[in-house]
C-alpha cells in the first residue's frame, strides 16, 4: 500500500465512529500497537518540543526506506503518533516528503485537538519530515 | 444562597461543550462573570467613559468619581485602613512584580528573602530575579507531603538577614489554606514584613488585611468573578509612602520640568498611565455581588463541594489526591495510577468538563512530589453537587478507557 492508500484506510476507519469518545478509544487502541522506540534513544535529543506530554521519536534508514519508532508518557499522544507512524513508516524518504497528510484534516483530528495538542501534532510532522530530508540527502550522496 | 438564581446570573454556564452540558471546574484559573459585572462594564462604556483625573468636564468627573468609589469599596472589602493603600494593577503577577521592583533598593548583598515550596511561579520568579540582581539569597520554606508548611521551621529560617517573607494565602495546586495570620505574627516578631499572594485567597478566604496584620496583599480580579486585566496590590500606607515609584509617566507625577520631576501622592504614585477604569468598576461590581450573595454561604457551599468531590474521587481505584491539608479550599488536585494528566483532561473535555492539567505554574512543587503534573478541579459558588457527580462519573469513564 502506498501512503495515499494508507491515508484513505485511516479515514475509513475513523468514519465508522460518530462519537468522538469512540474515536479517542480507537486512538488509545492504536497507541498500544505503536512500534516503541529503543530505550537507549529515549533521550532529550529525540524529544519533540512543543508537546505538553513528552514524545520521543526515532527514525532509521533500512534498504532505502525510513522506519519510525516512538513513545510518549501520555496514551492519547501515543495514539496520535501511531497514526503518523502507521501511515509513513516503511516508505522512502522521497515518498514521505511528498505525502500530503490530508487525512489529519479529513478525520477532523486537527480541529478537534486543543491548540496545545494540535501544536504537538505539527511538531511531530515537522520532525518526521526533517528526518526524511536528512535521509534523502544521505541517499543521494551514496 | 439561591443556587438556581446564581446559575442564571452566569449565562455562560448554560451551554453545551462537545454535545454535553458544560461543567466548569477551572475556577482557580479564572472564574466566570455574573451579569452584574458584565452590565457594569457595559454601562461604563455606554454612559460614563472618559479619562479619569485632571478633567474639568462632566464625564471625566463622573468617571473619576466611579473609579475612586471602586477603590474605596475594595479598601472596605479587604478592610484596608484607607483607600490610598489600594493600588490598581493588571493582576497578581503585576502586583508582585511592582513590589519586587520598588523593594529592590532595600535588598542588599547577603540579605535573604523567604518564599515557600508551594508558590506559584508568579510569587517565585520575581523574588528569584531580585535576589540574583542584588546578590541576595532566596530561601524556601519546605512543604510537607500532606501539603502544609512547617511553622517551627519558619522561625528557624527567620535570621536577621531576612528582609521579606512572600507566601501564598491559598495554594493554587494543593488548595492548602496557609495559617497566614500566624505566619505574619511569627515574621513580625522578627521584624520581617510579609507579602501574601492572594490570587486564590481573595475568592476562597476572608481577607481582612488589618486583622491579618499583613504588609502587602496581592490579588487578581478575574479569580473573583471580575474581568481580566484588573488586580490590586494592597500595601500598608507606611510602607507605600516610603517606597519609590515603579513606572513613570502620566498620572503618577506632581510637577515635571526637564530638570526634575516630583511625584504624585498615593495611590497615584503607583498608577502611571491611563488606568483600567472599566476593570476597576467591574471588580467593584464583582465584590458587591459576592457580598450580596453572602461570603459565608459561598465558602460553606464550596467546602461542601470540595468534601463531596474528595470523598467520591477517593473511591476510584488508584486515585491519588495531591494535598491533604486540614484547611483546604476549593481546589482538588489528583492523579490516577500512572495516567498522564493530559490524557485525563482531554477525555474529560470530550465529556463537557473543564478542568486544568499540567504543572499549574508550580514546577518546583511538581518536582517535590515527583509528578509531571496533576488534574485539577476547582470550584466556585455556581458549581453544584450534581456537577460533581457528572465529573466523578466522567473521571471513572476516562480511567476505564485509558487503562
Amino acid at each position: 500500500m502506498n501512503i495515499a492508500e494508507k491515508e484513505q484506510d485511516v479515514m475509513e476507519e475513523f468514519s465508522v465512529f460518530e462519537d468522538w469518545m469512540d474515536k479517542y478509544s480507537y486512538l488509545i487502541e492504536l497507541g498500544k500497537d505503536l512500534p516503541l522506540i529503543n530505550e537507549k534513544y529515549k533521550t532529550n535529543q529525540h524529544l519533540i518540543s512543543g508537546c505538553q506530554s513528552r514524545v520521543w521519536l526515532y527514525a532509521e534508514l533500512k534498504d532505502g526506506k525510513m522506519f519510525l519508532s516512538a513513545d510518549s508518557d501520555a496514551i492519547i499522544t501515543k495514539g496520535i503518533v501511531s497514526l503518523l507512524v502507521n501511515v509513513l513508516s516503511g516508505h522512502t524518504p522521497s515518498e514521505i516528503l511528498e505525502a500530503k497528510l490530508d487525512f489529519l484534516d479529513q478525520i477532523g483530528l486537527k480541529e478537534h485537538l486543543s491548540p496545545t495538542r494540535a501544536n504537538g501534532l505539527s511538531s511531530m510532522v515537522k520532525q518526521i519530515m526533517l528526518y526524511a530530508r536528512v535521509f534523502q540527502i544521505k541517499l543521494k550522496e551514496e | 444562597m439561591d443556587l438556581q438564581q446564581i446559575r442564571k446570573d452566569f449565562p455562560i454556564l448554560n451551554q453545551q461543550v462537545n454535545g454535553k452540558p458544560l461543567v466548569y471546574l477551572d475556577n482557580a484559573a479564572t472564574t466566570q462573570k455574573p451579569l452584574a459585572v458584565i452590565q457594569r462594564i457595559s454601562d461604563y462604556y455606554l454612559k460614563e467613559n472618559s479619562n479619569v483625573h485632571r478633567g474639568v468636564h462632566h464625564l471625566s468627573q463622573v468617571a473619576t468619581e466611579a473609579y475612586e468609589n471602586a477603590r474605596g469599596y475594595i479598601a472596605k472589602y479587604i478592610h484596608a485602613e484607607e483607600s490610598n493603600e489600594i493600588i490598581f494593577t493588571r493582576g497578581t503577577t503585576e502586583s508582585i512584580n511592582l513590589l519586587a521592583n520598588v523593594l529592590s533598593p532595600w535588598i542588599q548583598a547577603g540579605d535573604e528573602i523567604i518564599i515557600s515550596g508551594m508558590e506559584h511561579h508568579s510569587n517565585l520568579v520575581p523574588w528569584q530575579q531580585l535576589c540574583e540582581r542584588n546578590k541576595a539569597r532566596l530561601k524556601v520554606l519546605p512543604v510537607d507531603l500532606d501539603g502544609t508548611l512547617d511553622l517551627n521551621f519558619l522561625e528557624k529560617m527567620l535570621t536577621p538577614q531576612v528582609k521579606l517573607l512572600a507566601i501564598a494565602h491559598i495554594s493554587n495546586v494543593l488548595g492548602t489554606v496557609n495559617p497566614v495570620k500566624e505566619i505574619v505574627r511569627i515574621a513580625h516578631n522578627k521584624g520581617v514584613p510579609v507579602l501574601l499572594d492572594g490570587a486564590q485567597g481573595i475568592a476562597h478566604a476572608k481577607v481582612d488585611v488589618q486583622d491579618l496584620g499583613v504588609d502587602f496583599y496581592a490579588f487578581s480580579g478575574h479569580k473573583i468573578y471580575a474581568p481580566m486585566g484588573i488586580g490590586v496590590l494592597y500595601g500598608r500606607f507606611t510602607w507605600l509612602r516610603r517606597l519609590p515609584p515603579y513606572q513613570f509617566g502620566g498620572e503618577m507625577i506632581d510637577q515635571v520640568s526637564f530638570e526634575k520631576t516630583t511625584f504624585n501622592e498615593l495611590p497615584y504614585k503607583y498608577e502611571a498611565g491611563t488606568p483600567n477604569v472599566a476593570g476597576a468598576l467591574g471588580l467593584e461590581a464583582a465584590l458587591h455581588y459576592v457580598q450580596k450573595t453572602g461570603v459565608d454561604d459561598i465558602f460553606n457551599h464550596e467546602d461542601k463541594l470540595l468534601k463531596y468531590a474528595t470523598e467520591k474521587l477517593e473511591n476510584i481505584d488508584g486515585m491519588r489526591i495531591i494535598g491533604h491539608a486540614k484547611e483546604k479550599a476549593a481546589v482538588l488536585s489528583f492523579l490516577v495510577n500512572g495516567l498522564h494528566p493530559f490524557d485525563l483532561g482531554t477525555l474529560l473535555d470530550q465529556m463537557g468538563i473543564a478542568v486544568r492539567t499540567g504543572h499549574h505554574c508550580a514546577q518546583p512543587l511538581m518536582d517535590f512530589y515527583g509528578i509531571p503534573g496533576t488534574v485539577r478541579a476547582s470550584f466556585a459558588m455556581y458549581n453544584t453537587l450534581e456537577e460533581v457527580d457528572i465529573f466523578v462519573d466522567a473521571v471513572k469513564k476516562a480511567v476505564g478507557m485509558l487503562q
